[in-house]
């Protein structure tokens, strides 16, 4: 079965999985992609990914494919008609920064596609991500979340904007639907629903 | 204090059932230790020594006599017949069954309960100060914004998994007595020049490992923009702030890291976005929320009332309670009343069901209902008439809650330490009772006046060792529980972080170490000093001496 959960009009079902996530080849050197460092590694330029990475992941000839942020960047050129077909995705790391994929492409929704993929579920980076992605860079399409993704995150992924949660291959995606339902009228507004409680209800003291 | 209405109701109704399932899928085995574990930890579930321990949330240190009642009856079902009240303001289980928390939280909903966010990587118990509302030096009380926050970080989607865990707090008096500089984000509310509410902000203040205190990142922020404020504070320490090392992942350490300017600069470039945006807090909510903490219909009452005045004059042992445990009030002829649950050899912030059923009654019968919690671990009767006041003491002294020594030495703020906590280094209780032993001379006490003394078994300072007139820090060496001292730390507008005297000492030596600070302290004072004060003007130096002095010479 399907470890996809899809959300359409706020209705959760398991759909085909019709993307292949791209990896980067491992790496000689250590990852430096610590949280924190993010910000140092901007300012030094310093680079998380090798050169040798970038032009040693290999890429299916056809087919929808979501590629990493980084190859993304480096072989644009390459991919350019298959962006232009709408086969190409992208997918950002947690420690990876929005601004990049934005400076590298300016309409973020030519791409049907972008995955946060989260290394560890417990963390939190991914809900300002994809909260970024939907209020500040306007993405519209297919937000999904990739890696470790797990059942008791699924409420929070969803008002953060995600609507597409590929479920971790040892799990059961079936089960996991239930909880986006976890909560009916939580008091903050968020992506899903901007207004806060007091904004949404008559409440009276 | 704030009721809820059914927004509020059906959350924790559906906490409890999320809760349930989560708990019968760990012990089905569908959740390993490390998926459970966060799970738990923001239902303040923690896996202890003996047991697990179960932190309730008492939103701002306030409750009412009908939950101090189920308080009291859940110590008795599920656990030991006893609670301890932790400096967050919250009530600790220290015995309950992991099987049997989704009853505990079932039967804590039904008095508008919970434990939400009580521990784990995300925003925490928010807490003021425990006089909020009839402190003559308020400016303004902080309560209903603090609740607008609580309904705002509860279940926070964007901040649910955070590099650590944050804890904000409020205070709208002159004299802070919420200590806003040692957390994560503080809000100091002022009335500004055109007579408006406004915020003063500090961010980056903590104890813990790395004691700092925080740094004001904006001078002014109107009320409304309480919540988005946040947000963006939140939300760059979400983005930057460390996760590959848990010491290091506070968002003090990102302000130390960045710098305030460039941390302030990021953080209003990004409020910059959110400023206005519908969380923005409106005049209407503001208002819904405050009219819960509303004034108690208070009667009209004189300045000084005889049979309290004939009292102190002619019962000394009620007279030296009426000194160190009644607080001044906004209204005359009322006073608030600290109950000490520091008595003499008992382990601090401990409390029986038996007495939290006296308290939740003295409450119901002599102050609206209502009660708080101080992060000094003690309990607090907000609105109390100067006439009842003496009936008070009856009752509280005859449930060993009227030791009079609040604000004195052997009101220790302390942490469950060793004996409970599998986090600590070494035990915390058995020490605040040797030292309340060796001080158990009430005239000593009051001679030597005001002092605070905190007791943290381990460097995350639960016990907020770091602003204690003196502190003491459990250490581990070699496998063995040491006592490192530091004196000169304050809480309050002149907040300092104290400083440590030397190599640390064995659990035998603390009370005549701390004797020996105190004797110091007798020996130099000026006759208006309070320990603090000659701790300052002397600094370590003779403190130091003395504590170390060869036993030959001290002789």
């Amino acid at each position: 079965m399907s470890q996809l959960i899809k959300l359409n009009d706020n209705v959760a079902h398991i759909a085909e999985n019709q993307w292949a996530v791209v990896q980067l080849p491992p790496s000689l050197v250590e990852a430096r992609k610590q949280a924190g460092k993010v910000v140092l590694f901007k300012l030094t330029g310093e680079k998380t990914v090798s050169e040798e990475q970038l032009s040693g992941t290999i890429i299916p000839e056809s087919g929808k494919v979501i590629v990493p942020l980084s190859v993304f960047i480096a072989r644009k050129a390459q991919l350019q008609a298959r962006i232009n077909a709408g086969e190409i995705g992208v997918w950002v790391d947690t420690h990876e920064v929005l601004n990049d994929l934005a400076e590298h492409q300016a309409d973020l929704n030519q791409l049907p596609i972008i995955a946060i993929h989260v290394e560890r579920f417990a963390d939190g980076r991914i809900f300002s991500l994809g909260l970024l992605l939907r209020t500040r860079y306007g993405f519209k399409n297919e937000l999904r979340a990739i890696g470790d993704v797990l059942r008791d995150q699924l409420f929070f992924l969803k008002r953060s904007g995600f609507d597409s949660y590929l479920i971790r291959a040892d799990r059961n995606a079936q089960e996991a639907m239930l909880s986006l339902k976890d909560f009916s009228a939580p008091y903050q507004g968020a992506v899903d629903e901007p207004r806060p409680a007091f904004l949404r209800y008559n409440r009276v003291a | 204090m704030y009721k809820y209405d059914e927004i509020d109701q059906r959350l924790v109704d559906e906490r409890v059932a999320q809760y349930r399932d989560q708990t019968r899928r760990y012990l089905a085995g569908e959740l390993s230790e490390e998926e459970f574990r966060p799970l738990r930890l923001q239902n303040g579930l923690y896996i202890q020594r003996h047991a697990p321990m179960l932190r309730i949330a008492v939103p701002y240190g306030m409750l009412s006599s009908k939950q101090l009642h189920k308080l009291a009856d859940i110590a008795q079902k599920y656990d030991r017949s006893y609670g301890h009240f932790s400096t967050r303001q919250n009530l600790q289980l220290n015995w309950p069954k992991l099987e049997e928390i989704p009853d505990i939280l079932a039967e804590l909903a039904t008095v508008e309960m919970h434990a939400i966010q009580t521990s784990g990587n995300c925003i925490r118990n928010i807490t003021t100060d425990q006089f909020a509302g009839v402190a003559p030096d308020e400016v303004v009380d902080p309560r209903a914004i603090a609740e607008v926050m609580r309904q705002w970080s509860t279940f926070h989607p964007e901040f649910a998994l955070l590099p650590r865990k944050f804890k904000i707090a409020v205070s709208g008096t002159k004299d802070d007595r919420a200590v806003v500089q040692m957390h994560d984000i503080g809000m100091e509310f002022y009335l500004d020049s055109q007579n408006k509410v406004a915020i003063k902000v500090w961010v980056g203040g903590g104890l813990g490992r790395t004691p700092i205190l925080g740094s004001v990142i904006r001078e002014h922020l109107e009320w409304q923009h309480a919540l988005t404020y946040c947000e963006a504070i939140v939300r760059v320490y979400n983005l930057h702030g460390r996760r590959d090392n848990s010491y290091k992942a506070r968002i003090k350490i990102l302000v130390k890291a960045l710098g305030i300017d460039e941390f302030r600069s990021q953080v209003e470039a990004e409020w910059a976005h959110l400023k206005d945006a519908p969380n923005t807090i409106t005049e209407s909510e503001l208002a819904r929320v405050a009219k819960h903490f509303e004034a108690m219909p208070y009667a009209t009452l004189p300045a000084h009332d005889a049979s309290f005045d004939a009292a102190i004059a002619s019962n000394p042992a009620f007279a030296n309670w009426a000194k160190r445990s009644l607080h001044a009030h906004k209204t005359a002829g009322y006073r608030a009343v600290t109950l000490s649950l520091k008595p003499h050899g008992k382990a601090p912030g401990d409390a029986s069901s038996e007495q939290m059923h006296v308290v939740a009654d003295l409450a119901e019968q002599y102050s609206f209902g209502e009660l708080r919690v101080s992060h000094e671990q003690n309990l607090i009767l907000a609105d109390v008439k100067l006439s009842d006041l003496f009936a008070v003491w009856e009752k509280a002294r005859a449930n060993g809650l009227a030791t009079p020594n609040i604000g004195l030495l052997t009101d220790i703020i302390c942490c469950p330490g060793g004996d409970f906590c599998s986090l600590a280094n070494a035990k915390s209780i058995p020490i605040a009772e040797a030292i309340q032993m060796q001080f158990d001379n009430l005239d000593y006490l009051h001679d030597i006046g005001d002092i605070e003394l905190n007791i943290s078994g381990c460097m995350n300072a639960c016990g907020h060792h770091h602003i204690g007139h003196i502190g003491i820090l459990g250490v581990d060496k070699d496998g063995s529980e040491w006592y490192q001292v530091s004196i000169g730390g304050s809480q309050g507008n002149h907040a300092s972080i104290g400083s440590v005297i030397g190599p640390s000492f064995s659990a035998e030596e603390m009370p005549s170490v701390v004797q020996k600070l105190i004797d110091v302290y007798i020996k130099e004072r000026t006759p208006e000093e309070l320990f603090i004060d000659t701790a300052r003007r002397l600094g370590v130096a003779p403190f130091k001496a003395y504590v170390y002095a060869k036993d030959e010479v001290t002789a």
